[in-house]
């Protein structure tokens, strides 16, 4: 029961045939067979989930505000503010925090009626590609427990993969949906920056930030961003358009689909099992019917230090509120306000945190702001401008989600520039702002091979059809 | 490069040890080193983008709103003193 689908699971639930409390049940069951080797979770919230489920049951024998997610088990990042319930960013800077409040996307949530489990693990603060990054503890790869599941959404990827949970949230501003996703051999989806409200999101890189779904499949995709999905008083950068119904887009029929290839997304240092495995997608968009061609986007090169110059200023700034006075650690060795700022963002930040602060008060500081940080955002502007260029003769562009499959644990642990250079494909992506998929599309060693298809801003539609286009005519996604 | 670490780590009010420090320099230069690429191009006159999507302010009247939960809030506080955060001393 629990490897199915939400949408699958809707259907029986609909027809009786199970309920969401015995659903819930055996999804707890089972976490509790599998977590002590995947750690997919930070914390567990049972008996709020079964109370859940128990009204989702009553709605649904008495027809009443039902949706698609009535019932359905979901895991929450941890760094998504739930009411009541922890939060800690995988920090031990917020080890001991409870929101006053929920997210938007998680009030949105309960609302439709989805059976919140849990909170899942990540890399401090969002920040890493391996969750290896957590305060907490390591999440292993549910595939190969030798490997990492990506990041830093790697505890909402391994729970679904590993059916610890039927869909997950997770927020990506480099990647962090995408990649993980990738490496685990499910869906994620990274939408436009603004389709989704960021309130209650505890913010890393405020221009690059955005929330998405992960899932087994595309519809369950196109179902949870749905929810999500919308204007938002409560976050200045959430954009007041209409939210299109985004299972109506899936259809297999993409003849004449324009997908362009990023050229130098295909060169060196993408693995050959990757690049063999994006070759074969490629033949499988030309039998469907669509109209391959190769693009160059030249800005791509620098793709990686523009980023790792803004991203880190910005969290540098955004994590000037964890200093010990309202919430969350304070040092007990402070004999004055400064020493107390010093020591509590010691002990409480561990050290891919700390290299982002230092690395972005660097670029910010007076002398370097125009050397660094001036021109990462002038060259962003120019790799903008880059995927402007190829949306004017392409509808999506493709590459591979990461340069690699999983990579093994403490594998990169010490080279933190070889690990950012493993996001080179994902990172374009948050910079223009544009929506992107990862999807299943292969397999090497054992491990999942993910194919990235990226969109025009605001059109998430096109890309979840040609991703569902290649689903529905693969195999690759039923491959746990 | 001339990482000056003490002065950045001040900026950021973050205590270091000797050994953060030491990696930190090494790892940071290394990483500068290699965003140096940016220097190949030519941006002088490329406008900088700080968002993808153009944003403005949102503005709002400013009314006072009543918030219940002022306990749930304290409660996130490491020292509480009669509603108020309690800091070690600002001054001699």
């Amino acid at each position: 029961m629990i490897n199915k689908t939400a949408h699958e699971l809707h259907d029986l639930l609909i027809e009786k045939k199970i309920s969401s409390a015995e659903l819930t049940e055996k999804v707890f069951a089972h976490i509790e067979s599998v977590e002590p080797q995947i750690k997919a979770y930070i914390t567990l919230t049972k008996e709020e989930a079964l109370n859940q489920a128990r009204i989702a049951d009553e709605q649904i024998q008495t027809k009443k505000n039902i949706t698609p997610l009535t019932g359905i088990p979901i895991a929450i990042k941890d760094n998504m503010c739930t009411k009541g319930i922890l939060t800690t960013c995988a920090s031990r800077i917020l080890a001991n925090y409870v929101s006053p409040y929920d997210a938007t996307i998680v009030t949105k949530l309960k609302e439709t009626g989805a059976v919140i489990i849990g909170k899942t693990n990540l890399d401090e603060f969002a920040m890493g590609s391996s969750t290896e990054n957590s305060g907490m503890h390591i999440t292993k790869n549910p595939r190969d427990l030798e490997c990492v599941p990506g990041g830093s959404s790697g505890g909402s990827a391994a729970a679904v993969a590993a059916n610890e949970a039927i869909l997950a949230t997770g927020s990506d501003t480099g990647g962090s949906i995408r990649q993980p996703a990738s490496f685990c051999g499910i869906v994620g989806l990274k939408p436009t920056y603004g389709r989704i409200s960021r309130y209650g999101l505890v913010a890393f890189a405020s221009s690059l930030d955005q929330i998405g779904p992960l899932a087994k499949d595309v519809t369950d995709a196109a179902m949870l961003l749905q929810v999500m999905a919308g204007y938002d008083p409560k976050d200045s950068t959430s954009v007041d358009m209409p939210v299109p119904n985004y299972r109506e887009s899936l259809t297999t029929n993409i003849k004449g689909l324009k997908i362009g290839v990023i050229k130098e997304l295909m060169e060196e240092g993408i693995s050959e099992d990757v690049k063999f495995a994006i070759k074969s997608a490629i033949k499988k968009y030309e039998e469907l019917g669509a109209v391959l061609s190769e693009v160059s986007l030249p800005s791509f090169e620098y793709a990686v230090s523009t980023y790792y110059l803004i991203a880190p200023a910005e969290a540098s700034s955004n994590l000037a509120r964890f200093d010990g006075v309202k919430y969350g650690h304070r040092s007990q060795e402070a004999k004055d306000l400064i020493t107390m700022y010093y020591n509590t963002r010691r002990e409480g930040f561990g050290p891919e945190v700390k290299r982002r602060i230092i690395l972005g008060t660097y670029a910010l500081s007076a002398g370097y702001y125009d050397a660094y940080y001036l021109k990462a955002l002038k060259v962003r502007t120019l790799i903008k401008q880059d995927f402007e260029r190829a949306f004017e003769q392409c509808d999506v562009l493709i590459s591979p989600t990461s340069p690699t499959v999983a990579f093994k644990i403490g594998e990169k642990a010490n080279d933190p520039l070889s690990m950012y250079l493993s996001d080179i494909a994902t990172i374009p992506v948050n910079l223009a702002g544009i929506p992107a998929i990862s999807i299943p599309c292969g397999n090497a060693n054992n491990l999942p091979i993910g194919l990235q298809i990226m969109g025009k801003a605001f059109d998430e539609e096109t890309i979840l059809k040609a991703a569902y286009a290649y689903e529905q005519n693969t195999t690759w996604h039923k491959k746990q | 490069m001339d990482i000056n670490i003490d002065h950045i780590a001040h900026l950021a009010r973050l205590g270091l040890s000797e050994e953060e420090k030491m990696t930190f320099s090494k790892q940071l230069d290394n990483i500068l080193q290699y965003a140096k690429n940016l220097n190949k191009l030519d941006t002088k006159d490329i406008p900088p983008t700080s968002h993808a999507i153009p944003i403005s302010n949102v503005m709002r009247e400013d009314v006072v709103k009543k918030y219940k939960d002022i306990d749930v809030i304290l409660k996130n506080g490491p020292e509480i003193e009669e509603n108020m955060f309690r800091v070690p001393k600002i001054m001699e």
